[in-house]
C-alpha cells in the first residue's frame, strides 16, 4: 500500500486539482441502476450455502468482525471485556479464530491496545467527531492524532455530510487528505484509514458511488457504509455500490480498496449473504479481513452459535455465550 | 347436480403457529391427515427442525413478557381463551369426532372437559405461589421465603391419542406459570390442534408464548430434546416408545433439561391431572431478607 502523501495516483492528478474538475468526474460516473441494484443483491442473497462451505463462511466471518462498542456509557472494563472477546471469541473452543479487530471512541483507544498486546487483533478507533462529523477541522485532526497517539492501528473517520451533499467536494476530498496526513506516526508507520459515508443520509445509490471515487483518490484504505447511529444503516445494495466501485477502481489504478459495512448486520445468514456478494461482485481477492470487515458487535454471539451448531449438531442458546 | 351450481371444495392446507403468525413449514412439506376411518380430511403443514428452531426463538423471545405479566393477568388470558374455544365448540366438536372417532356427544362431552380444564388451570395462576412457596422458619433473623418460577422455554410433544383435551392438558399447565411452550402436536390427528392455534392467535394471547408445530415427535423430538436454549421438555406424546423416550432423554441431559418423562401409557385424560403438570415446570426460587433493616 501506498504511504506517499497528497496525491496517491497519478491517473487523479487532473481530477482531484480543482472543485470543477472533481465535479466533473465524479458527475460523470456512469448512474446507479437501483431497481437493478436491488435486484441483483436480492437475487444474491437467495443462495444456498450449507456444510463445508457454510463452516468456511462461518470462521471467515467470525475474522472479519471488527467487534464494536460505541456507547457513550463504555467503561474501561467493557472496553477490556469486549477485547478478551476479540482475542477468544469461543473460550470452549481453542479452533475458533480471533476477530480482526476492536473498534472503540479514541479515548477508548489505548486500553483497548493494552488489553489486546501483541494478539494480532487490531484497533479501530472511530475518529473526527464521530459520528456527526460535525467539527472543525483542527479539532478533527487533534481526535485523529489522539487516537493514532493510543495505539489505534486504524481510523475510522466519517465524511462530512453536509459539504458532500452540498456538492463541495474539494472540500470533503481536502479533509480526508488531511486525516489520512494525521494518521501517520513518528516511526514512519501509518495507521489505516476508513472513511465512512454514512451511507443512509446521502440519499441516493449515485452520491454512494460518488462518495466511494471521493474517498478511494483521496486515499482511503477502507470505505465503510454507516456509523450505526443512523437508520439505514448498511444494507446489502449499497455494498454492492461500493464493492463495484473497489473493483473498478482496482482496474483503473491496480490498488485495493477495502470495503465495511456496518451497523445492522445481526445474524450469521445476513453476514453470509454480504460474502457472497463480496465474492460474486468484488472476487474471491476480497474475501479476506484485510479487505473485507463487519461493523457488528450482536453478529458475533450468532456467528458462534452458528459455528456450535455445526460443531455440535445441536442447536446452541444465548445462555452459552457472553453478554455485550 | 350441473357443473354450474355444484359448490368447489374448499380444500385446507393449514399452517404451523409460530411467534402469533401461521407460516407454512420452511421444509415446504406438508402431510395428509385423514379421518378416524381413512377419509382425507385436509392437509397439515409438516414442520422440520429448523421451524423447530425458529419456533424456539419466538418462545424465548416472547418469555421475559410473558413471566412478567402479572399471575392476575395470565389468568385473564387462560380464562379468554375458554371464552373462545367456547364461541368455536362446534367447530372443535367436529374436529375432535373426526379425529377420534368419536360420536357427536361424546366429543362435546371431550371438548367441554377441555373448556372446563382450561378454566380450571386459569384459576391457579394467582393461587400456585401459596400452594407450593413457602416462608420457611430459619434459625436467623431473616424473612425466607421460597417461590416458584417459571423454568423458562418448555418443548411439550403432546399427546397422540387425545388430540384435543390431551392437549390442553399439557400446555395449559405449562403456560399458566409464565412459561413459553413450542409444542409438538399428536401426528395424526393435528387438527383440533390447528384449531386451537387459531383460537389462542384471537385470544390476547401473545405471539410466541405458545408454538405450535404440526408434524411428528420422532423427527422434531429429538431437535427440542438436544436444543441447548430449551429449559424443558414434557415426553407425554411418546408414551409408549421407550426407546424414543430414552434417546430424547440423553439428549436432553446435555443442558440439564427439566424432563417430564413419558408415560408408559397415555393416561386417562378425564381424570384431575393435580398440580404435577405445573410444578413439574417450576423453579424455586428462596430469598433470605434482613429482619429489622
Amino acid at each position: 500500500m501506498s504511504s506517499t502523501s497528497t496525491i496517491l495516483d497519478p491517473a487523479f492528478e487532473d481530477v482531484t486539482r480543482s472543485e470543477a474538475s472533481l465535479r466533473r468526474f465524479l458527475h460523470g460516473l456512469p448512474g446507479v441502476d437501483q431497481v437493478g441494484a436491488e435486484a441483483r443483491a436480492a437475487g444474491l442473497a437467495t443462495r444456498s450455502i450449507k456444510t463445508s462451505a457454510k463452516e468456511f463462511a462461518l470462521d471467515l466471518a467470525i475474522r472479519m468482525v471488527d467487534l464494536t462498542t460505541l456507547e457513550g456509557q463504555d467503561t474501561p472494563g467493557k472496553v477490556r471485556a469486549l477485547s478478551a472477546k476479540a482475542m477468544r471469541p469461543d473460550p470452549s473452543d481453542p479452533t475458533c479464530p480471533a476477530t480482526a479487530a476492536v473498534c472503540v471512541y479514541p479515548d477508548m483507544a489505548g486500553i483497548a491496545k493494552q488489553a489486546l498486546g501483541t494478539s494480532g487483533v487490531h484497533v479501530a478507533a472511530v475518529a473526527t467527531a464521530f459520528p456527526s462529523g460535525r467539527a472543525a477541522l483542527d479539532i478533527k485532526l487533534a481526535d485523529t492524532r489522539d487516537a493514532v497517539d493510543a495505539g489505534a492501528d486504524e481510523i475510522d473517520m466519517v465524511i462530512d455530510r453536509g459539504a458532500f451533499l452540498a456538492g463541495r467536494y474539494q472540500h470533503v476530498y481536502d479533509e480526508i487528505v488531511a486525516v489520512r496526513e494525521a494518521c501517520h506516526r513518528e516511526n514512519g508507520e501509518s495507521a489505516h484509514l476508513k472513511v465512512i459515508f454514512e451511507t443512509g443520509e446521502l440519499q441516493t445509490y449515485d452520491n454512494v458511488r460518488r462518495a466511494s471515487w471521493l474517498a478511494m483518490m483521496a486515499g482511503a484504505h477502507f470505505i465503510k457504509t454507516s456509523t450505526g447511529k443512523v437508520q439505514p444503516a448498511a444494507t446489502l445494495p449499497v455494498t454492492l455500490v461500493m464493492l463495484q466501485a473497489v473493483r473498478d477502481f482496482r482496474e483503473t489504478t491496480g490498488r485495493m480498496v477495502g470495503v465495511k459495512p456496518a451497523g445492522g448486520i445481526r445474524t450469521a445468514k445476513d453476514a453470509i449473504k454480504y460474502l457472497v456478494m463480496v465474492n460474486e461482485v468484488a472476487g474471491e481477492d476480497w474475501l479476506d479481513p484485510d479487505w473485507f470487515r463487519f461493523g457488528a458487535s450482536t453478529l458475533l454471539n450468532d456467528l458462534l452459535m452458528q459455528r456450535t451448531k455445526m460443531k455440535t449438531g445441536r442447536y446452541s442458546g444465548p445462555d452459552y455465550f457472553t453478554l455485550d | 347436480m350441473t357443473p354450474s351450481n355444484a359448490r368447489i371444495d374448499v380444500r385446507k392446507t393449514y399452517k404451523l403457529y409460530i411467534g402469533g403468525a401461521f407460516p407454512r413449514s420452511e421444509s415446504g412439506y406438508s402431510y395428509e391427515v385423514l379421518d378416524s376411518k381413512g377419509k382425507f380430511v385436509a392437509n397439515a403443514a409438516l414442520a422440520s427442525r429448523k421451524d423447530a428452531r425458529d419456533a424456539v426463538t419466538a418462545a424465548r423471545k416472547a418469555f421475559g413478557g410473558w413471566s412478567g405479566r402479572t399471575a392476575y393477568n395470565r389468568a385473564q388470558i387462560l380464562y379468554r381463551i375458554a371464552e373462545v374455544m367456547e364461541d368455536r365448540r362446534p367447530q372443535f366438536v367436529q374436529a375432535v369426532s373426526q379425529s377420534e372417532g368419536l360420536s357427536a356427544a361424546k366429543a362435546g362431552g371431550v371438548v367441554d372437559e377441555a373448556i372446563d380444564r382450561l378454566v380450571w388451570y386459569a384459576g391457579w395462576a394467582d393461587k400456585i405461589t401459596q400452594v407450593v412457596g413457602n416462608a420457611n422458619p430459619v434459625a436467623g433473623p431473616y424473612f425466607n421465603l421460597s417461590t416458584p418460577e417459571p423454568t423458562g422455554v418448555v418443548a411439550v410433544l403432546a399427546p397422540q391419542a387425545s388430540s384435543l383435551l390431551g392437549l390442553v392438558s399439557v400446555v395449559a399447565p405449562v403456560i399458566v406459570t409464565g412459561n413459553t411452550t413450542v409444542v409438538v402436536s399428536s401426528y395424526d390427528r393435528p387438527l383440533p390442534a390447528v384449531t386451537f392455534a387459531e383460537v389462542l392467535a384471537t385470544s390476547d394471547v401473545p405471539g410466541g408464548v405458545v408454538n405450535l408445530l404440526t408434524g411428528s415427535a420422532a423427527t422434531v423430538g429429538p431437535w427440542l430434546a438436544a436444543h441447548m436454549d430449551v429449559n424443558a421438555i414434557d415426553l407425554t406424546g411418546v408414551a409408549g416408545d421407550t426407546a424414543l423416550a430414552t434417546d430424547l432423554e440423553v439428549a436432553a441431559a446435555d443442558n440439564l433439561k427439566r424432563v417430564r418423562r413419558a408415560p408408559a401409557a397415555e393416561p386417562d385424560w378425564s381424570l384431575d391431572q393435580g398440580l404435577e403438570p405445573m410444578t413439574a415446570f417450576l423453579e424455586t426460587k428462596t430469598v433470605w431478607h434482613p429482619i429489622g433493616v
